[in-house]
């Protein structure tokens, strides 16, 4: 070629290959971080609902309870006295304690009142037990005491309750996993059908980058680079707005709360959650828009 | 041309750039808008293609630089048969040929500079090593004034050398050209004429589409020409 006056400026920094869409994006932008808000909120619940769970199975599992039955005839109240001390003085009870009629009457008071129960009426009172943690008494070991000193009782070891409580609290962190599953599939297909959209929006772009010889990856590439940041800036939005809502319900809200209701923590749980949630939305939202588009791309010629 | 195997050559020795062998086509299920084309574009020649408007010539040289399959024939290009290329493999073929289309596909969302810089852009070159090389083509062509012009902005002629600067600019072994002077003035067209002749004498293959009479007439090369889709190869003296 020629030698002619040399250029005075090759422009310095490459312009973006893809044309810039706000007007298309930030409808998707919106969609995007409302999806990593839900997903926020159902981690942050997830993380609520094992907390309780867990609080609700070391309750039960290290205590029984011993109801000593009213009988005519008897002192309710010098039984469960004796019964509080043959469990105490068993091998692997840490301490049992004799609710009194005033405490059995106060249990009793949501359901029949305050004014006070008539005297004479029978009320069952409670031994509470806290097991030791190694090598807990049974509740046959219990029963087998109680009845050699002739005191009529029931004993609960909460079995019941504590499997229909492991129940609930395993479908609880299950339900709370599948939302997440759930809400990160509608996530990656909304940036896939948004992905195709801005493919056909940009097809006269593709089909000139096509016949100068880009590979379909360098095209792919693109786009996934694109709903990368795309997918940062929503999960950032979204994150944020989760973190936010943790703190209303936790600190304006009715303070304590169980099960799903996101309450902020400081814990690395909660810190891992928010600050991840943006990394994952990017990599949900490059990886579904790179596979859409190479999809699209190897179905044609 | 030998029979034997053709696309199992390496392509380095082939002598043949292009070559179609009983070639049809059409579009989706309309009629075939070529019919039996059977040529070859020797390695290092010149040639143009001629023909009235809509006798097809874009629709050939689409088969070129394979935006379209042919409907029935067979096509090799730098020696390897097309309908066994994989999908994986076009753009390193593309990258051997340089295109100018009659409607130059200029992305208007880039500059001149970003649009000339395109093939080397895809093709992972580093921009340091081509921003001078490209700025020079660009004043080569007359445009330094516009390096940063919008491609909507410039003139039909001015985004036609656009076009043509970016489909020198890898040095491809293959130029294409449909009507690349349809919208200069004839000095302008000598201008870009004398491009494409050093192009050649430096190596490339040149197929220039055009139904510029004038432009045919100045250079004394073969002239392929198309009427109905049909091909009849010949050479007409300048000044004939
Ligand atoms: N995309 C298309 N779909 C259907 N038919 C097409 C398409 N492109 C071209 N054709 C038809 O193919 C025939 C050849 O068109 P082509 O563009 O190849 O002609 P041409 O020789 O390049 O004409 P011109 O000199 O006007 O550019 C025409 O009849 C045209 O209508
Ligand atoms: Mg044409």
């Amino acid at each position: 070629m020629s030698e002619e006056r040399l250029p005075p400026t090759a422009p310095e920094k490459s312009a973006p290959l893809l044309p810039a869409d706000s007007g298309r994006d930030r409808p998707l932008f919106a969609v995007a971080a409302i999806l990593v808000f839900l997903a926020c909120l159902a981690a942050l619940g997830a993380r609520g609902a094992w907390t309780v769970s867990d609080g609700w199975i070391a309750d039960l599992s290290g205590r029984m309870t011993v109801q000593i039955m009213p009988v005519d005839g008897r002192d309710a109240e010098a039984d469960a006295a004796e019964a509080a001390a043959l469990a105490e003085a068993l091998p692997g009870v840490r301490r049992a304690v004799a609710g009194t009629r005033a405490e059995a009457e106060a249990l009793l008071e949501p359901w029949l009142g305050g004014e006070g129960l008539p005297a004479d009426l029978p009320v069952p009172l409670l031994v509470d037990i806290e097991l030791a943690a190694a090598d807990p008494a049974s509740a046959d070991d219990l029963t087998a005491a109680l009845d050699a000193a002739g005191i009529p009782h029931r004993v609960d070891d909460h079995a019941r309750w504590s499997e229909a409580v492991v129940r609930t609290a395993r479908l609880a962190r299950l339900m709370a996993l599948g939302l997440l599953a759930l809400i990160a599939g509608a996530a990656a297909a909304v940036i896939a059908f948004a992905a195709r959209a801005s493919l056909a929006a940009r097809q006269s772009v593709v089909d000139a980058l096509h016949l100068v010889g880009a590979q379909d990856g360098y095209i792919a590439r693109l786009f996934e680079r694109r709903f990368f940041v795309l997918g940062i800036r929503a999960g950032i939005a979204g994150a944020f707005f989760a973190f936010a809502i943790a703190l209303l319900v936790t600190y304006g809200g009715p303070g304590q709360s169980e099960g799903f209701i996101p309450v902020w923590s400081f814990s690395l749980w909660d810190g891992a959650v928010l600050l991840l949630a943006p990394v994952l939305a990017g990599l949900i939202a490059a990886l579904s828009a790179r596979l859409a588009v190479a999809n699209d791309l190897r179905a044609r010629w | 041309m030998p029979s034997a195997s053709p696309d199992t050559r390496p392509d380095d020795t082939f002598e043949s750039v292009i070559r179609f062998d009983g070639v049809g086509m059409r579009y989706g299920r309309g009629p075939e808008v070529l019919q039996d084309i059977t040529f070859d574009l020797p390695r290092g020649s010149f040639q143009f293609l001629t023909g009235p408007s809509g006798a097809g010539k874009t629709s050939l040289l689409k088969l070129i630089y394979l935006a379209q399959r042919p409907s029935r024939g067979l096509i090799w290009h730098f020696g390897r048969d097309s309908s066994k290329l994989h999908r994986r493999e076009l753009p390193d073929i593309r990258r051997r040929i340089g295109m100018v289309f009659q409607d130059f596909r200029t992305l208007d969302h880039l500059s001149v500079f970003e649009n000339v810089a395109l093939p080397l852009r895809v093709a992972g070159r580093k921009r340091k090593e081509y921003a001078d090389d490209v700025a020079e083509l660009i004043h080569w062509v007359g445009l330094g004034d516009k390096m940063d012009a919008q491609p909507q902005t410039l003139s039909g002629g001015e985004q036609q050398r656009v076009a043509i600067a970016r489909a020198v600019v890898g040095q491809p072994e293959l130029l294409v050209a449909d009507e690349p002077t349809g919208n200069v003035d004839p000095a302008m067209a000598r201008r870009l004429l004398r491009l494409f002749t050093e192009l050649n004498r430096l190596g490339t293959t040149v197929l220039i589409a055009t139904h510029d009479i004038t432009l045919v007439r100045s250079l004394d090369v073969p002239i392929m020409s198309l009427a109905d889709g049909r091909l009849n190869t010949g050479r007409r003296k300048a000044s004939a």
